[in-house]
């Protein structure tokens, strides 16, 4: 079973990341991006009179089936075939951590800092509830996130998605180096 | 059913997305800290394979399975994409995840994620009300 369900090292998950773009390109002529599927729920689901939410969404529900598709394919391999050992981590990874006070590594997230009583704690909800708000609020604005940027923009050498994909990093390294020590600590 | 084939893809996605790692809070941290390779081996051979891919598909004119032309549209450069760019970067060291690992994580069996990308939703749609007002 361990062959199943351990983990894969970078040169097979990134190349198999890669892969997606053409994949997408050849089944039917669509661009590598995942975000947009928030703006299509938006459209489908709250009613509103904003420009930028009357378009055809269903035109574009390959994304939202897409979408699904990677929550179907995220219980087969993270729940069907759940790989029983912590992450692997990096020594110092885990020593950083646990100076932010991080007690459970045994899953794929720290579950003591993200759960449903946690929601109800200042912390918890910064990390959650607006942590969420700024990824979807960021990416929007920044007309695509780490898929579509990232992976599909820079492949394609557009010089806007290096831009993007440097504040992303941008953004993470400000938010984990200086902004998230005080955050674990409310 | 059009779509099957995306459900198909969505659902290999999700499962290289777990397999890989790459959509743990844990794995963002190492990444940000520059405490592993992992990530940046993963995102940069995923950029070099699909680079390479769209370039073999542009010189060779190659086809959707479907015999139609395959058109990739530009991206343009807005001032979002600085802005919004930091924000969502903010946003992915506080959650660990981006739009893609949130979907896999929640079929992992974490509900708490819906939270997450409920209010991410929410996020889009403030967007998309204060769109005209924002800088661009």
């Amino acid at each position: 079973m361990s062959i199943l369900t351990s983990p894969w090292p970078w040169y097979i998950v990134g190349p198999a990341i890669g892969l997606m773009v053409p994949l997408l390109l050849l089944l039917g002529n669509k661009a590598f991006g995942i975000s947009s599927s928030l703006r299509h729920m938006c459209a489908m689901c709250i009613p509103t009179n904003a420009k930028f939410f009357k378009y055809d969404w269903k035109a574009e529900s390959w994304n939202l089936v897409f979408a699904l598709g990677m929550i179907i394919g995220g219980c087969i391999a993270g729940c069907l075939l759940k790989n029983p050992d912590p992450i692997a981590l990096s020594e110092s990874a885990v020593e950083s951590m646990n100076k932010l006070g991080v007690k459970d590594y045994s899953g794929l997230i720290p579950t003591d800092v993200f759960n449903f009583n946690a929601l109800l704690t200042l912390r918890g909800f910064i990390l959650m509830v607006v942590g969420g708000f700024f990824i979807g609020f960021g990416t929007r604005y920044a007309n695509g996130c780490t898929s579509g940027h990232a992976i599909m923009g820079i492949a394609n050498l557009q010089w806007p998605s290096l831009v993007a994909t440097c504040c992303f990093f941008a953004g993470g390294l400000l938010m984990t180096w200086f902004i998230l020590p005080i955050l674990m600590n409310l | 059913m059009k779509n099957l084939k995306f459900l198909i893809a969505g659902t290999i996605f999700g499962i290289i997305l777990i397999r890989g790692e790459v959509i743990s809070w844990f794995r963002i941290q190492e990444m940000f800290r520059f405490q592993a390779f992992h990530m940046y081996g993963t995102i940069c051979s995923a950029i070099a394979v699909a680079m390479i891919s769209i370039m073999i598909i542009k010189k060779y004119n190659i086809k959707t399975f479907s015999g139609e032309e395959i058109k990739i549209a530009d991206k343009e450069f807005t001032k979002g994409n600085v802005i919004g760019g930091l924000m969502f970067g903010l946003g992915w060291a506080m959650t660990g995840a981006c739009p893609g690992p949130l979907y896999a994580l929640i079929g992992s069996g974490l509900p708490i994620i819906i939270v997450v990308l409920l209010s991410a939703v929410l996020g889009t749609y403030c967007y998309g009300c204060l769109k005209d007002k924002l800088p661009h």
